[in-house]
């Protein structure tokens, strides 16, 4: 971090505010002292070195606060991340999903989309995606654009061919897109089978029900009261006895509502509703 | 010896360390006495990998708690934390976890800055910031915070380390306060246990 740039607890407070008045994003209960390192970062990008310049740019200039925006969330994400997460709900939740007519599947959080289609891609295999309707939501438009188009940055293509794989994919990864430059483009079954619309974790409420959630490492930005709140988002939209999946390193043991959910292995972090 | 320039009683000690710090830290962890009065969180360069493997070769060596962070885990006095592979580990005011997924801050990921530097901001000069072998020069700007807020610094003797170049960038580049080898850290880290048990004890 840049020693040059700096912000206090009640300056940041300040900014928190100020967004949230003008461009009704509530990050005031994200995870503090990630969300300043990277608003500090942001500052060093763009050489402002006070909280009031700050706030003038955040207040007067859109193109600031979209690109801003766009700098201070995390946008890190690959395909088949931790491929044993994918090969446990291969091998215990699907079976269990095959049972039902339709499958809803909500993806929160879903970035630039390379988790939803390294989903799309197993249900695929095990013949259950046409009789899925998979949701995926982003707070950002950006990333649901990006998303939409199913590009995605060939500069990792070993990797998750690796991590397919590892994955329990049964197939040829080619099979599941193009090449089109710089990026690989994931074919038109997979796109045409995710919804991608925008979503509010904060604010917005309870949209449909779902056999199974899936929102990892988006729980890490925010603090233990706002973790709450998503946890009984995430409840109240799963059916009884539904699934709901979170990162590797992302715990229920902070939330009032973790008798709620029983772990379906040890060692997992796919959690089942216990009624 | 350290207890002359220890300002506060020591809350955490961090050990950052990159290649060549394992074999410290397998050395280091099975020397030190328990209960431990502080807590000690090592943050690593390692492989991408969710495995445990490094945690459960890290456990064998202490008889002291020890935990792979999870995301809000609270930061208890006694245990030993590692921070867990591809994410950054961040202390929030009330002195618990917080992950980060985010860019990778001297192409690492958990990076030691990132550790250090908010570890500075919270506990101040109740803080000790160790840098052990390694080939990049992420932990400097950590050590540098530490040093702003009034915590302790600490670097492996460079000749001891199987590479030099990260606590040479740290002992160039801050006030470091001791420059130790293996036996001197093991030694430095019983002290600040003892100093104070004894003054506990006192009372």
């Amino acid at each position: 971090m840049n020693p040059d740039y700096d912000l206090s607890t009640s300056e940041l407070e300040e900014i928190l505010t100020l967004i949230k008045l003008i461009h009704g994003y509530d990050f005031t209960n994200y995870a503090q002292t990630s969300l300043k390192r990277r608003i500090i970062r942001c500052m060093g990008l763009a050489h402002i070195r006070t909280a009031s310049e700050l706030r003038f740019q955040l207040a007067n200039d859109t193109a600031f606060f979209d690109w801003f925006l766009q700098s201070i969330m995390v946008n890190v994400t690959e395909m088949f991340r931790d491929p044993a997460f994918y090969r446990t709900l291969g091998e215990k939740v699907l079976p269990l999903l095959a049972s039902y007519p339709i499958i809803k599947i909500w993806h929160a959080g879903c970035s630039t989309g390379e988790e939803v289609y390294s989903m799309a891609i197993l249900l695929k295999e095990a013949n259950l995606l046409e009789r899925c309707r998979l949701y995926a939501t982003d707070i950002n438009p950006a990333n649901l654009e990006k998303a939409r188009l199913g590009l995605i940055p060939v500069q990792h293509l070993n990797d998750y061919t690796a991590g397919y794989q590892q994955a329990g994919g049964q197939r040829d990864f080619k099979d599941y897109y193009s090449l089109q430059g710089n990026y690989i483009q994931m074919h038109k079954t997979l796109r045409d089978s995710i919804l991608f619309a925008q979503h509010n974790l904060v604010t917005d409420r309870v949209f449909n029900e779902f056999q199974l959630v899936c929102c990892r490492n988006v729980l890490i930005y925010f603090n233990k009261d706002l973790q709450n709140h998503v946890i009984r988002l995430f409840h109240d939209s799963l059916a009884p006895l539904g699934f709901l999946a979170i990162g590797t390193k992302e715990s229920l043991l902070f939330t009032d509502l973790r008798d709620q959910f029983t772990a379906i292995a040890p060692d997992t972090k796919i959690f089942r509703r216990t009624r | 010896m350290a207890e002359t320039k220890l300002k506060n009683p020591t809350e955490a000690i961090l050990i950052g360390g990159s290649t060549g710090s394992i074999e410290v830290l397998l050395r280091v962890l099975p020397a030190l006495p328990t209960p431990l009065s502080f807590a000690l969180i090592i943050v690593l360069h390692r492989k991408n990998t969710a495995d445990s493997t490094l945690a459960t070769l890290l456990s064998l060596k202490t008889e002291s708690p020890f935990r792979e962070v999870d995301d809000k885990d609270p930061i208890r006095p006694g245990t030993i934390y590692l921070a867990p592979a591809d994410y950054h580990l961040l202390i929030e005011q009330d002195k618990s976890f917080s992950l980060d997924d985010s860019e990778k801050v001297n192409y690492s990921r958990p990076s030691i800055d990132v550790t250090f530097e908010s570890a500075a901001d919270v506990y101040g000069s109740s803080l000790i910031g160790i840098l052990l072998s390694g080939a990049n020069a992420d932990g400097t700007k950590g050590m540098q915070a530490i040093q702003k807020t009034g915590g302790l610094l600490v670097a492996q003797h460079p000749d001891t380390a199987l590479v030099g170049f990260m606590p040479q960038q740290a002992i160039a580049n801050t006030t470091t306060d001791y420059v130790l080898d293996i036996d001197g850290l093991i030694a430095f880290l019983k002290s600040v246990n003892t100093a104070q048990q004894t003054a506990a004890s006192a009372f």
